[in-house]
């Protein structure tokens, strides 16, 4: 076998070692979504997505407390993130130098990196325990905030470096001071953005778990005041997971498809949203 | 990054231009700025919070909490060496699963995907960045580990139990709930991180770097493993930690696989145990003693210096390479 043919061989080989680990990634994101689609769908039906959880061993009842309080914590979650999160976009982008620049931008970047268990056990002891006295949804709304913020924060940021400094330049060169500026030209224009680090964090928080089974605990009974025990769509799968009742399990799996469809229509609707509003510039 | 300082100067002119301007500036400023500076007193917040809380076990047990493995509530005995022999075992079998197949993935996308197949493969691979952790626990606990129990288990002990040194990894009976089991589910877990990371970095080899290699008549392969690669090679290590310090602190769908049982350390990997975040989710809600609840904040403690220490690394690695001066 002569040297060029070796290698071309070795070059043939690795070519496919490369689409081989590509498929690999591809197909198991594929059999795990397969699993999850089959499992779940002879779960969901009126009662699962309107009724509360019974007893154990009883067939039947639904999970809507848990969607309920997903939906209350994402809310919660949502009123502390968003603003702050965009507020500090803002400040590294438009005004951020410096030190305190600097250690804003560092404390983002450390806090996207904190295992989200670490975080729970912070409001824990910090809401739980000094605050309310007992679980409850406003600390797991709390939690998701903190996991949502730093996302929120880079996707924002990033979106308002690329808006061209010549809009910024021709405002202000208008007379139009600079907080009308940022908020009135440099904003909107980076609306996309905004939009996609909205949504794409909330959907980050609404899948978390870990932090919430410490500190909203989880509930089988429809309940809106914040400061009880809240129930949540990934607690409730997790709960339904290790029981030993098939129901349960079923329902696990029904959950897990709801869970993973609101994720996905959520960034699918933002994807649609952000590539209609581009087209328009 | 030549556009960024751009932006910078802009800044400072607009600073210099609106001095003293407008008192609608001065509060929207003020206000901006008391936000942001929320963020690092909260990251302050938490530290200061879990160090206050783990300071009783931590000046009760001292080093001996790093390297006991008895961790007994009842008779105030803690020791995490074996949840942090569980998270060490269990990143490093994700590790070194996901780094050869995540690399891999990022040089098909881009180095040999033809253009149009290239945001469709990213876009799919990041999806499983998107799927819940609680998913992957769930679907780790009913289909991945009856697999791994049936079949895969027995193939590894039948193959290699037998071979000299790395035989006892693979010894005793197959449980499907085990260290081997949360590794592959984490291996799968991040996955995306290092793709995404990895290709990143690729995109910032200079092409000059490939045409000089090609232009002397390499094959693709070796203009990759010649010129890309080593150019590459700090980012794709700092892709790797990234990986690994998202493994470090996963949660759920580790503790759905793990088994959550033992807390002796043994050589097999067929062996059910406790990572430190496992550990923490698990115990949490039953400390009734404040010795016990210390002791599981300072498990979260060490878990949350370790990550961020990971995660300084990494980012530095990575940065080396992307900031790089390019050549062309």
């Amino acid at each position: 076998m002569g040297r060029w043919q070796r290698r071309r061989i070795t070059n043939a080989l690795a070519t496919a070692l490369m689409t081989l680990s590509a498929t690999a990634a591809v197909t198991v994101l594929l059999i795990i979504l397969g699993h999850v689609v089959m499992q779940g769908l002879p779960s969901l039906n009126v009662a699962f997505f309107t009724e509360r959880p019974l007893p154990p061993g009883e067939v039947g009842g639904g999970v809507a407390p848990a969607i309920l309080g997903t939906l209350e914590m994402l809310g919660v979650a949502g009123l502390i993130g968003i603003p702050v999160g965009i507020a500090t976009a803002i400040y590294l982008s438009e005004y951020g130098r410096g030190n305190l620049a600097r250690a804003i931008s560092f404390s983002v970047d450390l806090i996207a990196g904190l295992p989200s268990i670490a975080i729970g056990v912070f409001v824990w002891a910090w809401l739980v325990r000094n605050v309310v006295g007992q679980y409850n949804g406003l600390a797991g709304g709390v939690a998701l905030a903190i996991i949502m913020i730093p996302i929120l924060t880079r996707t924002v940021e990033e979106t308002l470096r690329i808006v061209p400094d010549p809009l910024r330049e021709a405002s202000l060169a208008l007379g139009i001071p600079r907080w009308k500026t940022i908020l009135r030209v440099v904003l909107p224009t980076a609306q996309a953005g905004v939009i996609t680090g909205v949504v794409l964090s909330l959907a980050r928080a609404g899948g978390e778990t870990a932090p919430l089974l410490l500190t909203a605990l989880g509930n089988q009974f429809f309940n809106l005041d914040l400061l009880q025990p809240t129930a949540a769509l990934p607690i409730q799968i997790y709960n339904y997971a290790r029981s030993p009742y098939p129901d349960w399990q079923a329902k696990a799996w029904g959950g897990a498809l709801v869970l993973i469809t609101l994720i996905g229509v959520l960034s699918a609707l933002t994807r649609w949203a952000v590539g209609r509003r581009t087209h328009a510039y | 990054m030549v556009s960024l300082s751009n932006h910078e100067r802009v800044l400072a002119e607009v600073d210099v231009l609106g001095r003293g301007a407008n008192r609608g500036d001065r509060a929207f400023q003020t206000v901006v700025t008391a936000i942001a500076a929320c963020v690092p007193i909260m990251l302050l917040g938490i530290v200061i919070l879990l160090l206050l809380d783990a300071l009783p076990a931590l000046l009760r047990y001292g080093g001996a909490f790093l390297t006991q493995t008895t961790w007994d509530p009842v008779a105030e005995k803690f020791g995490a060496a074996a949840y942090v022999y569980g998270t060490v075992v269990t990143s490093l079998i994700a590790l070194l699963l996901a780094t050869p197949i995540g690399v891999g993935c990022a040089l098909f996308i881009a180095e040999y995907a033809p253009i149009w197949m290239r945001a469709p493969v990213s876009f799919v691979i990041e999806l499983l960045a998107a799927i819940p952790s609680i998913i992957y626990g769930l679907w780790g606990f009913f289909i991945l580990a009856p697999i791994m129990r049936g079949a895969i288990e027995p193939f590894l002990k039948n193959s290699l139990g037998n071979v000299p040194a790395i035989g006892a990894l693979f010894s005793g009976p197959a449980v499907g709930r085990d260290l081997l089991v949360a590794g592959v589910i984490l291996s799968i877990m991040i996955l995306p991180t290092i793709t995404a990371v990895s290709r990143e970095i690729l995109r910032a080899v200079p092409d000059t770097q490939r045409e000089g290699m090609l232009a002397l008549g390499a094959t693709r392969w070796e203009t990759i493993r010649k010129a890309v690669l080593p150019y590459a090679r700090g980012g794709i290590v700092g892709a790797a930690i990234l990986g690994l310090a998202r493994a470090l602190g996963e949660t759920m769908a580790v503790t759905m696989v793990i088994g959550n049982s033992s807390t002796q350390i043994r050589a097999s990997l067929f062996t059910p145990g406790y990572t430190m975040a496992s550990a923490i989710a698990n115990q949490f809600t039953e400390a009734d003693k404040e010795i016990y609840f210390s002791a599981i904040v300072s498990v979260a403690l060490i878990l949350l210096v370790v990550a961020a220490i990971m995660n300084i690394l990494a980012r530095l690695l990575v940065w080396s390479v992307a900031r790089a001066p390019r050549a062309s």
